[in-house]
């Protein structure tokens, strides 16, 4: 097997005295989509913060296409293929639609994903392209920050609750693109609450309960009540 | 006549002013940093004009190629080195930091150049003027800066909305954690913000240098008339800060043509007005 | 085996404090009796430094309000003594509290303007405030206008006959308005207050969200530190006898030294101010002939400070031993029986 393009071995996290994750392992491969699910506070954003260096990792062991980056600035890891897709989309304000996008390609960019390729991806925007960033419907947000994350042209990219306040039918419309996008051969990570989008799309699921990998599978051979033991823990699958 | 003398005279004034006022309102705009010592940059860009002009007896004007850089330069490693490491939640270190600086740098003035007042000599195009109108000249001197000024802000502007720096430098000020995530170094970003701020600086002091008696002292004045400018035209909006300036600086002209020792007090207290009439300033910062 | 918790205010080292800081208050009332006229002029300048310097951090470590602004009302407190007292006939000891007062009632509008402004443009609006009131004194011709007054002699013989006279009196005010202003914060951080403003000081937006009304506490702090420090800047002049504008609204002398002293001795504490002060008087002695070396050396250790060690010389040691001399939190002290 080659070697995998993130992998971490017993990664924790902090908050001040408050510990977030407790020693995680976690491996994904070129080409790969996977899903991590959860349920609110089980330390998947931290898990992404940390990866991507937002959250200090020093010391930690984090490998990234085949290099340790642990405690590596999050600029730098850009410039090395990371990309993400924050919770809550974060565009910028004073920024246009394609000012938003363009600055996706600030710390690196290449050819496959350009402008052009983005508005291919979602005709919607290039209409919209001189409107401020903000100005659009959530969906439209949405799309311009799955694309100002491609624009970098990662070789990893991370989507933090993409569906996250969207209605049913345009999240549909964002997971659309989810294939397309791995189509071009992306290597991906999604994080979701929404468990059914997130196995329709992966190839394979962590699952995190509390800080830790409750458990790991392929979406065919987990059974739904493994998942749910594993989402919501014993206790509360004891007492429903 | 007086009083539209009076006010074509502040209009033009402003023009320093917002030449003051552009690297505050830059600097606060892109990291929410205040720099108190923001005056004393001026006045020590004066000074590094009068060493050029002294030293090498080139016009005061081309003082600017060695002052403009020289500060540009001292703003980035300042800022990496020093004031980098006051950035964070709370707002006394840097407060505070430059607070020191301001008055360590009035009296390393003080000691280097004594407490005389300076000026420099611009030769023909101090006394050089337009005549608009009987009893209406326009300095040439005057209307130099304020052109200046209109060039720096335009000049800021386009790089602003034009270049890809320009655009990470807005990106930053509209939120700097998620800017890290594009690949942009916080460090760096806030290091080149100040350069471009202490560039505009170095201008801003060269002209103080020609138009007017500076000594080691006059810095805090200075920060409070770029303050009031920025204020005044609201944040975050450049050209606002040009209105805010030139208000400020009528306001100035108006009261001294009522008494000449209520020229500060006037541009004070029109700041005041303004401060309590539109808090956000006349022209707050628009989307887009 | 049951748990029980007293909640305990005082500590060891607060109650041997206690009885030290009784004794060294006596010792330094009866210093007319032990000192020289120059110390009791130096000690007048010590204390009103101290009461300055326990006033600004009580806004910047405290409130939350970073202000440069404070020589408003240093120098309001002064004119308004000097007014009072050639003008109105007043006694100047009853023209000093009077000061105080006046400088906290217009402490409330100057508030409202400048709380206009939040964090750092708030410290400059202060500042702009502070330059309003030193242009506008320059104004009046009866106050002597930009060239100040002295106080008239018959007003100066009414304080006391004899100069010495005059000097102790001047020396108790000052000692009893130094005590007072730290037993001012004391109290202030004791109070319901001063769980408020640790609760601003630690976040605005949680305390905001407990329902804490930020900025009446705010303002009450603005307003009543105005008016000490109004009361400081009455005895300041009332000791030089003469004032100007200048140098009633020193931004130097009355903001960037207070500042100092806060930061080197520590933010935040009560015991930051009284050592801040102790090493600036200690460094001014030193370097009494350096001329603006001496400002130069300050405001670098006082940068130093805030880059590396933020809370000052009393962070430092209260990191290092556990320390608290002015018990203003509480302590939750678990028993076992």
């Amino acid at each position: 097997m080659p070697e995998p393009i993130l992998q971490t071995k017993g990664l924790e996290a902090f908050y001040g005295d408050f510990q977030a994750l407790f020693g995680i392992d976690f491996e994904i491969h070129e080409g790969e989509t996977i899903a991590i699910i959860g349920s609110n506070g089980a330390g998947k954003s931290t898990f992404l913060r940390s990866i991507t260096g937002m959250l200090k990792t020093q010391g930690q062991d984090i490998q990234f296409l085949g290099k340790p980056v642990g405690g590596a600035t999050a600029h730098s890891l850009v410039k090395q293929g990371l990309a993400m897709v924050p919770e809550g989309r974060k565009l910028f304000p004073s920024l246009t639609v394609e000012e938003n996008l363009m600055i996706g390609a600030y710390g690196r960019s290449g050819s496959d994903w350009t402008l052009e390729t983005i508005y291919d991806l979602f005709p919607i925007l290039k209409e919209r392209r001189h409107h401020g960033g903000t100005e659009l419907s959530g969906g439209q947000q949405q799309m311009v920050a799955i694309g100002r994350g491609l624009m970098s042209n990662p070789k990893l990219l991370l989507c933090d609750e993409i569906s996250l306040g969207l209605a049913p039918i345009i999240i549909k419309d964002i997971y659309e693109a989810v294939p397309k996008i791995k189509a071009t051969g992306a290597t991906m990570i999604v994080v979701e609450q929404d468990i059914n989008q997130a196995l329709a799309v992966a190839d394979r699921v962590y699952c995190f309960q509390e800080g830790r990998v409750s458990l790991t599978g392929t979406p065919t051979t987990l059974t739904k009540d493994e998942i749910s033991a594993a989402y919501f823990g014993l206790e509360a699958e004891g007492a429903q | 006549m007086d009083w539209i003398n009076a006010i074509v005279q502040g209009i033009l004034l402003g023009g320093l002013y917002a030449l003051f006022a552009a690297g505050l309102s830059l600097m606060f705009g892109v990291m929410r940093f205040v720099n108190i010592a923001h005056g004393d940059f001026i006045v020590m860009a004066a000074y590094g004009a009068l060493l050029a002009v002294t030293f090498t007896g080139v016009h005061p004007l081309l003082s600017m190629i060695v002052v403009v850089p020289g500060l540009a330069l001292m703003g980035y490693f300042g800022q990496r080195i020093l004031l980098n490491r006051t950035l964070g939640d709370d707002i006394l270190p840097p407060l505070l930091v430059t607070f020191g600086f301001s008055i360590i740098i009035q009296n390393v003035l003080l000691e280097v150049f004594s407490a005389d007042s300076q000026k420099l000599q611009a030769g023909a195009l101090e006394t050089a003027s337009i005549q608009i109108a009987e009893g209406l000249n326009i300095g040439l001197m005057p209307l130099l800066i304020f052109l200046s000024a209109l060039g720096v802000i335009g000049g800021l502007q386009a790089f602003f909305y034009r270049t890809s720096l320009g655009r990470v430098l807005r990106a930053t000020s509209d939120d700097q954690d998620t800017v890290r995530l594009m690949g942009a170094d916080n460090a760096k970003i806030f290091g080149y913000a100040t350069a471009i701020a202490s560039a505009v600086v170095g201008i801003a002091g060269v002209y103080l240098a020609m138009r007017t008696n500076f000594d080691p002292s006059v810095g805090p004045a200075r920060l409070l008339f770029a303050f009031e400018a920025v204020i005044i035209g609201g944040l975050g909006n450049l050209w606002g800060t040009l209105a805010g300036g030139i208000i400020l600086g009528v306001a100035q002209t108006i009261g001294a043509q009522i008494d000449p020792g209520l020229q500060i007090l006037a541009g004070h207290i029109a700041f005041l007005i303004v401060l309590v009439v539109k808090p956000q300033g006349l022209f707050p910062k628009m989307k887009g | 085996m049951s748990m029980s918790y007293t909640v305990q205010r005082s500590t060891k080292a607060s109650r041997v404090a206690m009885t030290v800081g009784v004794l060294i208050v006596i010792g330094l009332a009866l210093a007319p009796y032990w000192a020289s006229r120059g110390d009791l002029r130096m000690m007048v300048e010590i204390f009103y430094y101290l009461a300055l310097a326990q006033m600004w951090s009580l806004l910047a470590g405290y409130g939350g309000l970073v202000s440069v602004g404070q020589q408003a009302f240093v120098g309001l407190g002064g004119y308004m003594l000097f007014a009072l007292a050639a003008f109105g006939g007043v006694n100047p000891i009853l023209a000093l509290v009077l000061a105080g007062v006046i400088t906290a009632l217009v402490a409330i509008p100057t508030a409202f303007v400048a709380f206009r402004l939040t964090g750092a443009y708030f410290a400059i609006g202060t500042w702009v405030i502070a330059e309003v009131f030193r242009l506008g004194f320059a104004q009046v011709s009866a106050l002597g206008g930009g060239s100040g007054m002295s106080l008239p002699a018959s007003i100066v013989r009414s304080i006391a006959e004899s100069r010495s006279g005059r000097e102790h009196l001047v020396y108790w005010i000052a000692l009893a308005i130094a005590l007072g202003s730290i037993l001012m914060v004391f109290l202030l951080l004791r109070s319901r207050w001063g769980l408020a403003m640790t609760a601003i000081r630690d976040s605005e937006t949680a305390s905001e969200s407990l329902g804490v009304e930020t900025y009446v506490t705010k303002f009450l702090v603005y307003v009543a530190a105005a008016g000490m420090t109004g009361l400081v800047g009455a005895l300041i002049f009332l000791q030089k006898l003469r004032i100007s504008p200048d140098a009633a609204f020193s931004v130097q002398d009355w903001t960037a030294l207070v500042i100092f002293i806060v930061v080197i001795g520590g933010i935040g504490s009560i015991e930051g101010p009284i050592i801040g002060v102790i090493v600036f008087f200690l460094l001014r002695e030193i370097a009494a002939d350096w001329g603006s070396w001496y400002l130069i050396v300050l405001g670098g250790i006082a940068v130093a400070t805030m880059l590396f060690a933020p809370r000052g010389i009393w962070g430092l040691i209260s990191d290092k031993w556990d320390i608290n001399l002015f018990p203003v939190g509480r302590r939750l002290i678990t028993e076992k029986d």
